[in-house]
């Protein structure tokens, strides 16, 4: 019976993200049927699923496109976070010093920054590979930089009596302890990539789940609309599974719950 | 006990140790005279705060002394020693490695093993499973550090401590978060290991108990600034066990150290 319940309640957890997005595509589905909302205010997920199959050329082709520049910017991003942060981390002088203009630069909005892109760059792909990195290089920085400024002051005690150099202290140390910082970053920072791609897309480019929406909206294809956004969740969460998937392998003893102690 | 500072193994001259500078210094040590013999298991105790942690990091060269000498070997210490072991009350195990990879991370770092290890991974290994056998831990190589009780934890910061066959053995209350039973059965597995191999220790915690049971002489430090305001030795006739706590003369020890404390603390 406990066995039984104890199945129950881990078959419940492992099937619930998927019955909370049916139940919300439902209520969704109905609330417009019973108030007869119309379809350019708020289509109907039926509707934006048609759409989905009727246009699939077109969003495969944009979806691609951004999927491939936040990419990307993804990729420079967590390269240029992870060194700057290693940089930042363990150097107190340099934490203390570059911290508050690191918080100045990502207090920009980062719409604000695409048309000044534009004029030294021109639209399309770059644009959006930029702004793409710009919004996900701060987070990246900032956890791999405190993943490695929290090392126990014990422990380096015990190196540095041993003849460590700092070098050595980074590689057995700081870098494994800072892995997990840096994982629970970059599961944020994908989708955050995502949204600096698309902001970049709708203001400056020809290309795009971005420009897709801007064009569907300027025609009043509002299911088209909701249809290219569905797509962005659904690339987001894909990477997002990736990178937890990724997570878990590489850094499960610091996620892992405590199971066999004797 | 050493009679004169230049038999000793480790001897500190007049030590002093201030945090921060000018007007604004708080000072730890003042005039801190210790000689501690080779092969000497040492104590400290005192009140809580009276700068016995600070006494650890000027001791194994982590912190220059503001005034007076630290002689550790024959020579004078001028920056972190290198023939240290350190364990402390936290474990401070990598949560990432094995037990067994915990112990050997010294000897990947320290000379000449570091240049070693690579062409001789089998004999360190083993080395590594010897020590965690003598500790009781046989079996237990292949756990992570979570999958161990805090007992086990301190154990194998123990071996780590002294897998590298440091002629210095520095702990900082290394059993203090311990439960009681535990710890009086790390007593015994630290008294095992030095007698086995011969190290130097230097103990600092505040468990009377703890020191009288372990050590050759224990030092009693003053408040802040500390320095050391009475010694005591305590003879070594045979192996200590738990029958030794309920002894006269251990518990005289105690009690005598006991009302030590109890005039600083009421000064």
């Amino acid at each position: 019976m406990e066995a039984e319940n104890a199945m129950k309640t881990r078959w419940l957890e492992r099937s619930a993200p998927y019955l909370i997005i049916v139940a919300f595509f439902l209520v969704w589905e109905i609330v417009c049927v019973v108030f007869s909302i119309k379809e350019f205010i708020l289509p109907r997920p039926t509707v934006i699923l048609a759409s989905v199959f009727k246009y699939h050329d077109a969003l495969a082709f944009h979806s691609l496109h951004t999927l491939f520049t936040t990419a990307v910017g993804f990729v420079a991003a967590v390269v240029g976070g992870i060194f700057l942060g290693v940089l930042v981390g363990s150097s107190r002088l340099l934490y203390v010093g570059l911290y508050p203009m690191l918080i100045g630069f990502n207090s920009v909005p980062k719409v604000a920054i695409v048309p000044i892109l534009v004029i030294w760059v021109g639209i399309g792909t770059v644009p959006a590979i930029i702004t793409a990195f710009i919004t996900s290089f701060f987070p990246v920085t900032v956890n791999v930089a405190t993943g490695l400024a929290t090392l126990e002051p014990e422990l380096e005690d015990v190196l540095r009596t041993l003849g460590a150099t700092k070098m050595e202290i980074l590689r057995k140390v700081g870098i494994p302890r800072t892995l997990p910082y840096l994982f629970a970053s970059l599961k944020v920072v994908i989708t955050l990539a995502f949204v600096g791609s698309v902001i970049s897309e709708t203001i400056a480019s020809n290309e795009g789940i971005g420009y897709l929406i801007l064009t569907a909206s300027a025609r009043f294809d509002v299911p088209l609309v909701f249809a290219a956004l569905l797509l962005v969740s659904v690339m987001g969460i894909g990477m997002y599974a990736i990178f937890a998937a990724i997570e878990t392998r590489t850094t499960g003893w610091a996620t892992q719950r405590v199971n066999g102690t004797t | 006990m050493v009679n004169s500072p230049s038999d000793a193994f480790v001897a500190l001259r007049q030590l002093s140790l201030s945090y921060g500078q000018g007007d604004v210094s708080t000072p730890a040590l003042k005039g801190v005279d210790v000689a501690i013999a080779k092969g000497e298991f040492a104590s400290i105790v005192g009140p809580s705060g009276c700068g016995k942690s600070s006494l650890m990091k000027v001791v194994t060269g982590i912190m220059p002394p503001t005034e007076g000498e630290v002689w550790v070997n024959g020579a004078k210490v001028t920056g972190p020693l290198k023939i240290v072991g350190m364990a402390f009350q936290h474990p401070t195990l990598l949560p990432w490695r094995t037990a067994l990879e915990n112990v050997m991370l010294p000897l990947e770092v320290v000379e000449p093993h570091k240049h070693l290890i690579k062409k001789e991974r089998g004999k360190y290994r083993q080395k590594a499973l010897d020590i965690l056998a003598a500790v009781g831990l046989a079996g237990f190589e292949d756990k992570l550090p979570r999958q161990l009780s805090g007992g086990m934890q301190q154990r194998v910061s123990l071996c780590r401590a002294l897998i590298h066959d440091p002629q210095l053995l520095m702990l900082d209350e290394p059993f203090g978060a311990l439960d009681a039973f535990t710890r009086e059965e790390l007593w015994d597995v630290l008294q095992n290991l030095w007698l086995d191999r011969k190290f130097t220790v230097i103990l600092v915690t505040h468990d009377l108990r703890e020191a009288v049971y372990l050590s050759d002489t224990v030092h009693v430090m003053s408040n802040r600034p500390g320095h050391i305001f009475a010694s005591r030795v305590i003879p070594r006739t045979h192996l200590r066990t738990l029958d030794t706590t309920a002894s006269t003369e251990f518990n005289e020890a105690v009690q005598e150290l006991r009302e030590h404390i109890w005039r600083l603390r009421t000064q």
